[in-house]
């Protein structure tokens, strides 16, 4: 901490009228600075405007060569077949749609009910020691989740003790592990809904002879649904968007998933698959990835801004 | 008499709310599901670091630290290149990214009018890049670099990517340290007649350091982990060299993972969770340095 007198104003001299001192913000340079930390925070917008035109611009030369009809409706991804390439999404849908639906059937039982003990039970002693176990979960890399499901919980937890019939590969290995990763997700964010509920509507709700569960079930937990709400939809972007763990244990055949026991490729899988084999710019198969890529975010931005709208509720709440 | 007919009654409901109180049956199986609830997240962390260290500490050895990655003889196989990749990576992130993120959360902080159209906008729109998927970033980076003619696979194409991916981080973190501070402090600085950037440069951004050094940690150890964007620069995982310098070739300890983890060998996943425990270490490492600046340096106002 540098002093008070360390400020460079006219400290010596008697007390300027205090319109000098609201004037005073033309110092030599200021200006400059001033217009340089502006634009670094307008870079963020540059920032959105060339995630849009790097992923357009192969797309629309994609969508040139392939219906978007096709893209969207067809049932068969083979790109790589030469001869009998077929350009249809979908397959990696459903393998999107299996891995994110068995990680939110983990994430939000689990995280909820994490976030309900923290918030409604627990000793302020005892959530300072155990929140920071959620942090850590979520700070593990997501390639470490990877090896986690490709080495544990396919062939150790799925296979042996669960006797289940999975391949080395399949989308409910990846979902669960993906559920685990995005558990915090959940968790820390309910907490912070139910936490921002007034003690005076528990107070009430004690008052009128309720005890805690029902207090928890029937007055915090609506009282702070857009929040949890919030969470949930953040968790399910960001199940959408994880590459690691699909890419890993998810499976590299894009196929109709069916049932979780297969395998099968997601939209982000195909992308690092894609990535880190051969791919030249300006061929098909790069621009495939994105047309992929452009189908993703326009995915997640859509649930971004349903997550926003709803933390934006939960604020204004009280 | 009716009154005191009502008393009693009125006297009886809060007795029998008392016998559905903390202690029935439906109440505590509620309890025991929370708790079970947060200690499958504990059981799964145990899980998970039982595992890697169980595969990975008999291979963590001298070969490890020293030796390039092999295929022909994964049994001494090493991740020299890739931990010396993640250095430059995310020295390079950290260069990019904290100025950017710190002056920029000063402007949204310190004097960005929240009725004007243009920062409403930057707010949403940081939100929203919050939550765009990492890989996506990759692609961004994979395009701009087609552009501007940069080679993809290099250490500089690596660390904007990675950059480009903490800046939100790294911007929230920043303005909320900047909070934090008393309203007092710059209030003080004004009336001795400094200017609003003085203040901000002498006192605000001092008082935030521990709070904004905090975050940034945090938000590098996130970037250090990464490697869904990183596969869209190339990918590179069979470096068999040093990296020396920003246009230089790389690998990073997590694309190297993927690319060991991926392979059928017994002897690559090995070594995969081995380079798993010293990424682990890495970020135990970073992590204990936010939370002793975190507490050792953070005021309480």
């Amino acid at each position: 901490m540098s002093t008070l007198t360390a400020g460079g104003g006219p400290v010596g001299r008697p007390g300027p009228r205090a319109a000098v001192i609201t004037r005073q913000h033309s110092r030599p340079g200021e200006r400059v600075t001033m217009v340089a930390i502006a634009a670094a925070a307008g870079f963020s917008v540059l920032v959105t405007v060339g995630i849009v035109l790097a992923l357009l611009f192969p797309a629309v030369e994609f969508f040139r060569q392939v219906s978007i009809v096709e893209f969207l409706t067809g049932t068969r991804w083979t790109p790589r077949f030469a001869g009998q390439e077929s350009y249809g999404v979908l397959p990696l849908v459903t393998g999107t749609l299996w891995t994110t639906f068995i990680g939110l059937l983990i994430a939000v039982p689990f995280g909820l009910g994490a976030a309900v003990y923290l918030s409604e039970y627990a000793h302020p002693r005892v959530r300072k020691t155990l929140k920071p176990i959620l942090e850590i979960l979520a700070g593990i890399p997501s390639v470490v989740y990877g090896y986690f499901a490709l080495t544990f919980v396919a062939p150790v937890l799925l296979n042996d003790l669960l006797n289940l019939e999975v391949g080395s590969f399949s989308t409910l290995a990846a979902g669960l592990v993906l559920g685990v990763m995005i558990i915090p997700t959940v968790a820390s964010l309910s907490e912070d809904a139910m936490s921002a509920v007034p003690q005076a509507l528990r107070h009430g709700s004690f008052a009128l002879g309720a005890n805690r569960m029902r207090t928890t079930l029937r007055v915090v937990f609506p009282a702070a649904v857009s929040g949890i709400m919030a969470s949930i939809v953040l968790a399910l972007s960001r199940a959408i968007g994880e590459t690691m763990i699909v890419a890993l244990a998810a499976g590299t055949q894009p196929r109709m998933v069916a049932s979780p026991l297969e395998a099968g490729q997601t939209m982000t899988g195909f992308i690092a698959q894609t990535a880190t084999g051969e791919s030249t710019p300006g061929t098909l198969s790069y621009d495939t990835l994105y047309a992929v890529g452009l189908a993703l975010f326009v995915l997640t931005l859509v649930i971004n801004i349903i997550s926003i709208r709803l933390v934006r509720r939960f604020r204004e709440a009280y | 008499m009716a009154s005191v007919g009502t008393l009693t009654r009125t006297a009886v409901r809060p007795l029998k709310a008392e016998r559905h109180g903390n202690g029935s049956a439906t109440s505590i199986a509620f309890l025991v599901a929370l708790w079970l609830a947060l200690a499958f997240s504990v059981l799964v962390l145990v899980v998970l670091l039982v595992d890697s260290f169980r595969d990975g500490l008999p291979r963590l050895d001298g070969d490890l630290f020293t030796r390039y990655s092999s295929t022909v003889r994964p049994e001494t196989a090493g991740a020299r290149a890739a931990i010396l990749g993640s250095i430059w990576v995310i020295t390079v992130t950290a260069v990019l990214a904290i100025p950017l993120g710190a002056a920029a959360a000063v402007y949204l902080e310190e004097f960005a009018d929240s009725a004007r159209w243009y920062n409403r906008l930057v707010e949403v729109n940081l939100q929203n890049l919050a939550g765009v998927p990492a890989i996506i970033y990759g692609m961004l980076t994979a395009g701009f670099a087609l552009a501007v003619g940069l080679r993809r696979g290099t250490v500089i194409a690596g660390g904007i990517a990675l950059a480009l991916l903490i800046l939100p981080v790294i911007i929230i973190a920043t303005r909320e340290a900047l909070r934090a501070v008393p309203m007092e402090i710059r209030q003080g600085s004004l009336a001795l007649g400094a200017t609003p950037l003085q203040t901000v440069w002498r006192q605000t951004l001092p008082a935030a350091v521990p709070g904004i050094a905090t975050g940034t940690i945090l938000a590098l150890s996130r970037a250090i982990g990464e490697a869904a964007p990183l596969l869209l620069l190339g990918g590179a995982t069979f470096i068999t060299y040093d990296p020396d310098g920003l246009m230089s070739g790389f690998t990073t300890l997590p694309i190297q993972i993927f690319g060991w983890a991926s392979r059928p060998q017994a002897e690559l996943r090995t070594v995969a969770s081995a380079a798993i425990i010293i990424l682990l270490a890495m970020l135990l490492v970073m992590n204990t340095l936010a939370i002793v600046i975190r507490n050792r340096y953070q005021k309480r106002w």
